[in-house]
């Protein structure tokens, strides 16, 4: 174990994948020679050269395009789009070619790609540097989508989703990559796609969340339990496909459910979570199910203040917290 | 008597004409209860009562218009309500406004009382019959929450365990305890039982009941003729006479005979010691000397020691049918059950009615075998068939 940041966490699982399968690549926008704009890919070129670490045109459609390629060729390319925001161009070959690929070929070719993005807000990306866009994806059966909230879950997820054979959407929270560090296995270290893992256990009120929201919701509780709550939180990791049977056992934990993303809360993650409960943990309820999320207007803004106002923290999530525990 | 005064119904309203009068002098009234409709160019109200009472006088009539403050009747409060109206202006509510402020107050308890439940709430209680009613709320607006009722919940299971009487365990008991799970735990129990016509036994015993009652102050039980029968056949089979060692069979010379004695609150086994040297009559004696003592607790040490076999009298319970647990180390252990009459194929394939009893025994394998059990059950069986009116008592 070494402790290490969130980012270089995830330089290790591609470079560890990359010196062990030589089919595996990285494109992206200036990820060769620069190391990309937050430094992930730092270091790679000069160890696997241009041919594996290839920088492109600014042309999403383009690098997901040949990614896609690739891949149905037997590569396992790791596409990196700079910011979530910029991932819309490409969109069309996401959903209409890589998350059909298998099903439309009946099973003859399939599409080993994984598409890293940084997404998120509040570091004053304004509205083209801070969306949340899983959204999105999360409703389109074909792909996975993976928001790993610990640097030693996105070296595991990272690995696991290059590793799977078919299109993985792993998201980055790009305030968590020098923020967040934590013991990281060295050597392989693989974390399966689709577990949510317990983040704190407790018997008052459950929160489900993931992302940069999970340390949101960790300190929240620790403020809360100082007041006598006792929070269980529960961190998705995959949001597609979901744990739905760790979200009904962490439901039927408290039987009082928040849930958190920092996506704007119409049509987001939290309203499918929701559901699932209502489905499957009805007699279990003793509140009704509480979805916090960003609002619902087209952009976080630049100026501070607007900022606040967008972005979640630790104090309006406490907020949130204390209201369903008194309920 | 108390004022009733034209109200001020509105911002620049300064006179109102009287409507109906809804209640004539001598009405009884009660507080809110409509007095009067009132017209003003604004709106028409009714003008409530203050207070519980009598309407006294009526000073204003239908159509007349007085200022705002006139006297218009004088109502005779209750007298629950005098100390509380002294000085009564007439309060200026026209009847929608008073309406508005009498619903919430009317509302207010329904509202307390219906309580509504979240679905873990009801599941819990439903579950551990718990009424959601009783339990006191904590949540929001005295809502009851699921931990609420998993309070509640252990609280009642903390309670029906105050309800569970303890009774202390006494050292007969205990002994009790202990001794009879050692057997049933160390010896291999097998069992068997004979059933016997006891009709002619039982016609001997009728024969001498009252006679041996005057001569001999002692009842006459059927008891004692199965001990005789018994401990003549534990002498003809010794090895059911024995105790089992891990090293030896031991087969005990003296036959002491362990009677299961039931008091209240125990089961003692006291032993007869040199059975076999007893007449019935002698048996009968004993027996109701060491019933008696064990009864009166004064029983002695040697009283309880040195058993051999046991016979149990469970037919004195009404039992027919038992399978004993062996009084350890002994071998062997005998039921006597209860002597009922009952229609019986006999000699000849005729039907009789017969005098029946069944005996139970449970062996320790380890020293017994079917074989020479069975003989023995037979044995007891005969002596007890062979008995008759010639059969001596002493």
């Amino acid at each position: 174990m070494t402790v290490k940041l969130y980012i270089d966490a995830i330089r290790d699982a591609m470079v560890q994948e990359m010196r062990s399968d030589p089919s595996v690549f990285v494109l992206g926008e200036d990820i060769g020679l620069r190391g990309g704009v937050f430094r992930v890919t730092q270091g790679m070129i000069e160890e696997f050269g241009e041919q594996r670490v290839m920088d492109t045109p600014l042309a999403e459609s383009g690098i997901v395009g040949v990614a896609i390629g690739a891949a149905a060729m037997g590569l396992k390319p790791i596409a990196e789009i700079q910011f979530v925001d910029f991932i819309l161009p490409a969109v069309n070959q996401i959903i209409s070619e890589a998350a059909k690929m298998r099903y439309r070929s009946n099973d003859d070719w399939t599409c080993p790609m994984v598409i890293r993005a940084p997404f998120g807000g509040g570091v004053h990306g304004a509205l083209y540097h801070s969306q949340s866009l899983e959204a999105m994806f999360y409703h389109i059966p074909g792909l996975k989508v993976v928001i790993p909230s610990t640097a030693a879950d996105a070296k595991g997820l990272l690995t696991a989703a290059i590793r799977d054979p078919d299109p993985v959407l792993f998201f980055e929270h790009k305030g968590m990559y020098r923020s967040i560090r934590d013991d990281v296995p060295d050597g392989e270290h693989v974390v399966p796609i689709g577990q949510a893992a317990v983040r704190r256990v407790g018997t008052d009120i459950t929160v489900i969340t993931y992302g940069l929201m999970v340390h949101y919701a960790m300190q929240a509780a620790d403020e809360l339990e100082k007041e006598g709550i006792s929070t269980h939180i529960l961190d998705l990791r995959s949001i597609l496909p979901l744990d739905k049977q760790a979200i009904v056992d962490s439901a039927k934990k408290t039987g009082k459910v928040l849930v958190v993303h920092e996506d704007n809360k119409t049509g987001g993650v939290g309203g499918e979570i929701s559901a699932i409960i209502a489905e499957e943990a009805l007699f279990d309820l003793d509140a009704p199910i509480v979805r916090l999320g960003g609002p619902d207007v087209p952009a976080m803004a630049f100026n501070a203040s607007m900022e606040r106002f967008y972005m979640l923290n630790p104090a309006k999530i406490a907020d949130s917290m204390r209201a369903l525990a008194a309920f | 008597m108390v004022d009733v005064l034209m109200p001020k119904l509105g911002e620049s309203v300064t006179e109102g004409t009287l409507g109906q009068w809804l209640k004539k002098v001598g009405d009884p009234v009660q507080k809110y209860d409509p007095l009067v409709e009132v017209v003003t160019d604004k709106v028409t109200a009714e003008i409530p009562s203050d207070m519980d009472g009598v309407l006294a006088e009526i000073l204003v009539e239908e159509n007349q218009t007085v200022a705002v403050g006139t006297v218009i009747a004088r109502i005779t409060p209750a007298q629950k309500s005098l100390e509380s109206v002294a000085p009564v202006s007439a309060s200026p509510t026209i009847v929608e406004h008073q309406q508005t402020v009498k619903k919430p107050q009317q509302n207010i308890k329904p509202q307390q009382n219906v309580k509504r439940f979240s679905p873990a709430v009801r599941q819990l209680a439903a579950t551990h019959h718990v009424d959601p009613h009783s339990v006191q709320g904590t949540g929001l607006g005295g809502r009851v929450t699921r931990k609420d009722i998993l309070l509640a919940v252990s609280d009642i299971q903390a309670e029906q365990k105050t309800n569970e009487q303890l009774v202390a365990i006494t050292p007969i008991r205990r002994t009790i305890a202990t001794r009879m799970t050692d057997s049933a735990r160390d010896i291999p129990h097998a069992w068997m039982m004979v059933e016997v016509d006891v009709t002619n036994m039982v016609r001997l015993r009728e024969k001498h009941k009252r006679s041996f009652k005057e001569r001999e102050g002692i009842d006459l039980t059927f008891f004692p003729f199965f001990m005789k029968a018994a401990v003549e056949a534990l002498k003809a089979f010794p090895m059911v006479n024995s105790s089992w060692t891990e090293d030896h069979i031991i087969v005990h010379k003296d036959v002491n005979l362990s009677v299961a004695v039931a008091t209240e609150d125990a089961l003692v086994v006291p032993v007869i010691h040199h059975a076999d040297r007893l007449s019935i009559f002698g048996l009968t004696a004993a027996v109701a000397d060491i019933a008696t003592r064990a009864r009166q607790n004064k029983l002695t040490l040697a009283d309880v020691q040195g058993g051999t076999c046991t016979l149990n009298n469970t037919g004195a319970f009404g039992s027919i049918q038992s399978i004993p647990i062996i009084n350890a180390p002994q071998a062997a252990i005998v039921s006597v059950e209860s002597i009922v009459k009952r229609p019986v194929v006999v000699n000849s394939d005729a039907i009789a009615i017969r005098s029946m009893v069944n005996l139970c025994i449970s062996i320790d394998h380890r020293v017994l075998d079917g074989l020479v059990t069975g003989r023995f059950m037979k044995y007891i069986k005969d002596k007890l068939e062979a008995m008759d009116d010639s059969t001596s008592l002493y």
